[in-house]
């Protein structure tokens, strides 16, 4: 992640400098090569369709601006929009602080803790669609876990109540990949150097103090890193969701790519739909750079250099 | 900032968006529009290396195996025509045969629900017109039920051969749980709301509803709008009638279907259970419920899951009640007329033809029929019921037999009959309908946007 990046660039460009050309641009070839084939031209692919009317199976005929008229104008995007930013925003809270406190916890060498992050990690060795299939097995209020124990506050309509129903997700959603980003973050925290800790020990701060002026601050681009996985990463959420509710209950969990979805592959609409996958990208695309903006302007610097 | 660096920034950022459009065109790649297209021609081509045919379906028993054992015979009888059959789950079906046909990649024989989605087929040119062959073949056409033609008829043209079997909705219910009540199966809509409160007092759900599916809902309102106005009211949306959902029949349909849901009618957590799980028919034969609306088709998973629920003559079963005052008659069913298979017009001549041959000598052969009927299911061919017998589903075959050749009208579901464009609308709107976020009137309004498309 980018605080592991600086000191590999660096290494290049000293083993570099002596060498007949400084330029390093065909490093990018094997990757651009095969991000232009499955996304620049299949973007573009989609950026035509939008402006087609096509069933997926007839013939495919220009339409002007009318699958874009349609989509702008139908209440609909704004309400998926809406879905995917409060799920965006919630499992964002709720992902952050946990993973970050997981991951300073898992950062030290104790034995347990090691036994531990092995446990905390099963989570996300599960793929998406089984995690929804178990969910709704033990969310059912019929035949789930609270039947089944008898506990009447688990016997909730889960799934079948707007509000719930978008918490379930959020919840889901943390609980596969709440490890993941303790990952990151216990990479994160074991780069920190010792002596900084040393330093602050002998000026008598405490351990709370540690974590808020040392351990925070050093963690700035590893929190904007996880923080653009996480953000950028919910704006596909479709398997989980698409398992789990469907969408519902009604649209309460119609995120944008489930609308794309139903849109283009159900309602056999893949002009709309081509216009809906245009603007999940412009959005990521838009999210993504604001937050690597947020890092300020000398992100490639290391704050390592400060120690 | 050396230009270098700047490079490999804007390289990262750009990355950072990667996943998104990475995952984006993931989902629509598959219908990339000219490279698909233009491989059309070479599916077509290198499928015409054998003179056998290809067919697709769906897995599911007790089905599954029937369908396997007509295509083990047709080869056995015709070993230099083989059929090459190949088995989808149902919904996975629906995804693939639609990327298949428009990447030309579509089997000879395409197995489908007729209707709406059959139309979508001829329109884009991809099935082949079989009203001649019927006419050459009347022996064929007249062995089946003259009502199965209906959906497998687009602009006045037969394109599909209807096969299998009449799946009527009817109104199950578990005898056990009225008895425990002491209650009497319902002889109208009225009886029905009046039932909503016993049961619920006995803190049995009256009904099992797998919302989830959409489709499950929509089976309620079929009936209540035939029962209400009469099969014309449906008929006129169909037909493309301006604001024929605003029919004052309709808003009544809706209104009484909402009144029932805010009666506590249907299970608790009913919008997020699904009918694929096959939850609904447990929640009927665990007694969890009293009553559930269902396709006919359930009959099979309620006596093979149902422990004896369904041998211990514990399972009881009627036409949807009339509604008082109501112009539809009562006898009226809805469901699936038939199943149907059409002949891919991207096909080869040698492969058409081993496949009107399958149609001819091995759709619903004798020992098809007899099949269908030892699996509760009855086929769609003239006279079936007298293959009935005396077995131990004998009264429910004879009961499906009777709807099916007795009612006077027999809608095909809504879901089908409509475009896929107007059946996603519809649905949509049914799942907001039973979730009580949109009014009856406020439903109508969205449909009447769709009526036409």
């Amino acid at each position: 992640m980018s605080t592991l990046a600086p000191p590999v660039v660096k290494g290049t460009r000293s083993a570099n400098s002596g060498g007949r050309s400084g330029s390093l641009g065909w490093l990018v070839l094997p990757a651009l090569l095969f991000f232009v084939t499955f996304g620049v031209v299949p973007l573009f692919g989609v950026l035509f369709l939008s402006f087609t009317r096509w069933d997926g199976i007839g013939a495919i005929h220009p339409d002007g601006l009318n699958a874009w008229r349609s989509v702008l104008g139908d209440p609909q995007l704004l309400h998926s929009l809406g879905v995917t930013f409060l799920i965006m925003i919630l499992s964002w809270l709720v992902q952050t602080p946990a993973s970050l406190l997981l991951g300073t916890f898992l950062a030290g060498h104790q034995r347990y803790r090691g036994f531990l992050a092995v446990l905390y990690f099963i989570p996300l060795l599960l793929s998406s669609a089984a995690i929804a299939i178990t969910w709704k097995a033990l969310l059912d209020p019929n035949f789930g876990l609270g039947a089944g124990l008898g506990l009447s506050f688990l016997q909730q309509d889960w799934l079948g109540k707007d509000a719930l129903a978008v918490g379930v997700v959020v919840f889901i959603v943390s609980w596969q990949f709440i490890p993941f980003h303790s990952l990151i973050y216990q990479g994160g925290v074991r780069q920190i150097p010792r002596s900084i800790y040393e330093a602050a020990e002998i000026d008598g701060a405490g351990r709370w103090r540690q974590f808020v002026s040392i351990t925070l601050p050093q963690l700035k681009y590893t929190i904007i890193t996880s923080s653009t996985l996480m953000v950028v990463g919910s704006l596909t959420f479709f398997d989980l969701i698409f398992v789990l509710t469907a969408g519902g209950p009604g649209d309460a969990t119609r995120v944008l790519a489930l609308d794309m979805y139903k849109r283009g592959f159900m309602a056999n609409l893949m002009g709309p739909a081509s216009a809906i996958a245009v603007i999940l990208v412009l959005v990521g695309l838009g999210i993504a750079l604001g937050l690597r903006r947020l890092g300020g302007t000398d992100q490639t610097d290391s704050m390592l250099e400060g120690a | 900032m050396d230009p270098r660096t700047t490079s490999r920034r804007s390289f990262l950022t750009f990355a950072a968006g990667l996943p998104v459009a990475g995952a984006t065109l993931a989902a629509c790649g598959s219908s990339g529009p000219t490279s698909t297209s233009s491989s059309a021609a070479a599916g077509g081509d290198s499928a015409a290396a054998g003179s056998g045919a290809t067919y697709w379906t769906l897995t599911g028993q007790p089905q599954e195996d029937i369908r396997k054992a007509t295509v083990a015979r047709f080869n056995t009888a015709n070993a230099s025509t083989k059929i090459t059959q190949t088995l989808f789950q149902n919904d996975a079906y629906k995804q693939k045969i639609k990327t298949a046909l428009g990447a030309g990649q579509g089997p000879t024989i395409l197995w489908g629900w007729g209707g709406g989605g059959l139309k979508s087929w001829v329109d884009a040119g991809q099935v082949d017109d079989l009203t001649s062959w019927f006419g050459e073949n009347a022996d064929v056409k007249d062995k089946l039920f003259p009502a199965a033609f209906g959906a497998a008829t687009v602009n006045g043209k037969i394109y599909a051969m209807p096969a299998e079997t009449v799946t009527p909705i009817v109104l199950f219910y578990n005898k056990k749980v009225f008895e425990k009540v002491g209650a009497q199966p319902p002889q109208s809509w009225g009886d029905i709301l009046d039932l909503v409160p016993k049961f619920n007092a006995a803190k049995i759900a009256p009904f099992s509803l797998g919302g989830q599916s959409r489709w499950t809902n929509m089976m309620w309102l079929e009936f209540l709008f035939d029962r209400i106005g009469g099969p014309e009211v449906f008929q006129a949306v169909f037909d493309g009638e301006k604001d024929a959902w605003s029919n004052p029949a309709a808003i009544q349909a809706l209104t009484e279907m909402q009144k029932l849901i805010k009666a506590n009618g249907f299970i608790k957590g009913f919008s997020s259970i699904t009918a694929d799980s096959n939850a609904d028919q447990a929640l009927l034969y665990t007694g969890k419920a009293a009553m559930m609306v269902h396709g006919a088709w359930t009959y099979g998973g309620m006596k093979g899951s149902g422990g004896d629920f369904v041998t211990g003559g514990n399972l009881g079963y009627m036409n949807f009640p009339g509604v008082d005052g109501g112009k539809g008659d009562p006898s009226d069913s809805v469901g699936n007329p038939a199943q149907y298979l059409s002949i891919s017009s991207k096909a080869t001549d040698a492969e058409k033809e081993t496949a009107k041959k399958f149609f001819k000598t091995a759709v619903l052969d004798a020992d098809e029929q007899k099949a269908w009927i030892g699996a509760g299911n009855i086929p769609i061919v003239q006279g079936a019921d007298s293959l009935i017998g005396s077995g131990e589903d004998a009264d429910w075959l004879k009961f499906q037999y009777s709807i099916a050749s007795g009612a006077k009208s027999f809608a095909q579901s809504w879901d089908q009959a409509l475009s896929p464009t107007a059946a996603e609308v519809l649905l949509d709107n049914i799942a907001k309908l039973f979730q009580l976020s949109i009014s009856p009137e406020q439903f109508a309004t969205n449909l009447n946007a769709t009526i036409g498309q």
